[in-house]
């Protein structure tokens, strides 16, 4: 397959008609051969990012796209050599299953033998043989979407480009094309940038993560850094579920007072509030328990169910809780929030911001 | 009205329920075909009985040849040319407003630009003319006083005009079909999946190809029907013919002249059934073309 390369955006901003900025002046580098995935709620400009690298949409003036030492910046998309999925899938409607793949290919003027072999691989690779034939309206979602993928694969574009992809299959299938996704990109090894507001897809599919909020990349980093290590609290709540827990106070010996107890939290001295994500608080007996409260509400998740527990405090916490023990609403439970699970991410800016771009 | 409170048992079990029910259902249908009787007095009335009439009179022999007047269409030169004429105007009209208004309204749907709104209503002004007012706009320009012939005069010494050949015909009924067209093919293009574009683009395609293999076919459907209906206008219309004079041989004329000039009214109804068939069967053969191609879901 072609050598991967890396992407660069110098300073890319976006503003729109109207004078509405919907991409504040942006630094990235996507490495050759990664998967970055764009994570953001909408209006976030993770698709306008993906457009400006591209080619659909120009950074305004001042902003720079390189593909490895290659200023693209002035390159239309048709110049780029970038493979596109859409989140409608955007097959076209008059060719076959097999025109849309071979058309890249036919617009290439390939050899006809070699157009015929490429065809046969790509179909293999997202199982589609014997689909050739077929009118793109015989498919079902989930097929669209892998002709998309295929078309998109089978000019060996430098780098590939997901919008939103799987946002239109329901959960069963998005789970699955999402796994393949995942293997024909380690397979490929083609440098790729992904858009989701599906943080469960950014994770499993994400070599790295960079969360954007208001126009800005709010953090960029590791599945493990974004989840464990939040560099906000928008990220923090962006991302999974999270409790804050107001310090009321600090005792002699350095423990954080909060609502139903203290906890023991030597790295955290001087700070407004904790956050604990709902998987790392432990159940234990009333009498040994950091911060005691009362199940007000019991979801049952299956595997799992989250509790939610009144300590006193404005928001009830949540917990997660083996799923077969009956937790009945006003049961007394003691909780342990072991010291290393504790953070505090710094409070979230820029919400005046989202709220600007919501509007705009 | 529910068949529960239809019912005339008063008690709502579940077996009177069952009894009930085909009632009001055939009462319904009683209903609906009385609704449906002023529409089929009214179709039969003001269409179906004088069709048939006129399907009758046409086989009547002809007054001049003394057979059938179907027949003398099909045996006589000069209905076979006026037919041919009519026929092929309509079609090349059609054809080049098709190509003029396809690009102009793919175009106008595509870009913004100070004074769009004006343009456009001026481009679809026409519409709001009969027949006769564009026969005179013809004549202003290419008639015996008009514009071309001012300055033909002025420069090579001779009057230059078109208007009363089927040259004039053709600009008259071009005229009136570009609006149609134009506004036909820009709400197409609205409906057009621009994601569609971007992708043929990000495989390489440039805007050649781009307009070939993606706009066209997707509007494909809008400009086949759009030209049916201009051919369709094209082919019935009279009052620009008739303005722009009788000595042009196209079926409209033909069957206003066998009817008031020679009371030939065989020939006359045979000749309306001919141009009516004719039409009907453009316009239902592009509305089963746009029907396959329309609306194949993405």
């Amino acid at each position: 397959m072609s050598s991967s390369v890396s992407i660069t955006l110098n300073q890319c901003s976006r503003t729109f008609t109207g004078g509405n900025m919907a991409l504040k002046p942006l630094d990235l580098q996507v490495n050759a051969g990664e998967t970055l995935v764009l994570l953001g709620p909408s209006g976030c400009g993770k698709t306008t990012t993906l457009r400006i690298i591209s080619g659909l949409e120009s950074p305004d003036i001042g902003g720079q796209v390189l593909f490895g030492e290659r200023d693209v910046t002035a390159l239309p998309i048709e110049k780029r050599d970038v493979g596109m999925v859409f989140q409608n899938y955007a097959l076209f409607p008059n060719m076959s299953v097999a025109d849309n793949i071979a058309y890249g290919l036919k617009i290439q003027r390939l050899p006809r033998a070699e157009i015929a072999q490429r065809l046969d691989d790509v179909m293999r690779m997202v199982d589609l043989q014997g689909f050739g034939e077929r009118r793109i309206d015989a498919l079902s979602g989930g097929q669209k979407q892998r002709v998309a993928l295929a078309r998109a694969i089978a000019v060996r574009p430098k780098v590939l480009l997901f919008d939103e992809p799987l946002a239109a299959l329901d959960a069963k299938l998005r789970d699955r094309l999402r796994i393949e996704i995942g293997q024909l990109l380690r397979e490929l090894g083609t440098t790729a940038v992904y858009v989701t507001h599906d943080q469960d897809e950014a994770m499993a599919l994400g070599d790295r993560i960079a969360v954007m909020q208001a126009g800005r990349i709010a953090q960029l980093g590791t599945p493990q850094e974004i989840y464990h290590q939040p560099a906000n609290a928008f990220v923090a709540d962006f991302i999974g579920a999270v409790n804050c827990l107001e310090v009321l106070g600090t005792q002699p010996d350095g423990g954080l007072v909060v609502h139903g107890g203290a906890l023991a939290a030597a790295h955290l001295q001087g700070v407004s509030s904790v956050y604990c994500r709902p998987e790392d608080i432990q159940v234990v007996p009333v009498g040994q328990a950091d911060v005691r409260g009362k199940v007000v509400q019991s979801i049952f998740l299956g595997q799992t169910q989250r509790l939610l527990v009144d300590t006193g405090g404005t928001t009830p916490l949540q917990i997660e809780a083996p799923s077969r023990q009956r937790w009945p609403n006003g049961t007394a439970i003691g909780l342990r929030l072991p010291a290393q699970v504790l953070f505090h991410p710094e409070p979230a800016k820029a919400a005046v911001n989202a709220k600007e771009v919501a509007n705009g | 009205m529910t068949a529960a409170s239809k019912q005339p048992f008063g008690a709502a079990s579940s077996l009177s329920q069952r009894v009930v029910k085909p009632m009001p259902t055939r009462r319904k249908s009683l209903t609906a075909m009385l609704a449906l009787l002023p529409a089929l007095v009214i179709f039969c009335a003001f269409w179906l009985l004088p069709f048939s009439r006129l399907i009758v009179m046409g086989a009547e022999a002809d007054a001049s040849s003394g057979i059938s007047a179907y027949l003398t269409i099909l045996t006589h030169r000069q209905y076979l040319i006026s037919l041919a004429t009519t026929v092929g105007l309509s079609f090349v009209v059609s054809l080049a407003a098709v190509a003029i208004a396809g690009v102009a309204g793919f175009f106008l749907a595509r870009h913004r630009f100070f004074g769009k709104g004006v343009l456009v209503a001026t481009l679809t002004f026409p519409l709001a003319f009969p027949g006769v007012v564009v026969g005179f706009l013809v004549i202003m320009l290419g008639g015996r006083q008009g514009a071309l012939a001012q300055v033909s005069l002025w420069l090579f010494d001779e009057r230059w005009m078109f208007a009363y050949s089927l040259a004039g015909l053709f600009i008259g009924y071009l005229y009136f079909s570009i609006p149609r067209v134009i506004t036909t093919v820009m709400a197409a293009c609205d409906n057009l999946d621009r994601s569609l574009e971007e992708a043929a683009r990000s495989l390489g395609a440039n805007s050649w190809q781009v307009t070939k293999d993606v706009i066209v076919p997707g509007i494909a459907p809008a400009l086949l029907s759009t030209g049916a209906i201009c051919f369709a206008t094209s082919m019935g219309a009279f009052g620009t013919a008739f303005t722009l004079g009788t000595r042009l041989s196209i079926l409209p004329l033909n069957i206003y002249g066998e009817f008031t000039n020679y009371a030939n009214f065989a020939m006359a109804a045979a000749l309306s059934v001919v141009l009516g068939v004719i039409t009907w069967i453009a316009l239902s053969f592009a509305r089963k073309l746009a029907g396959t191609n329309v609306g194949a879901p993405v």
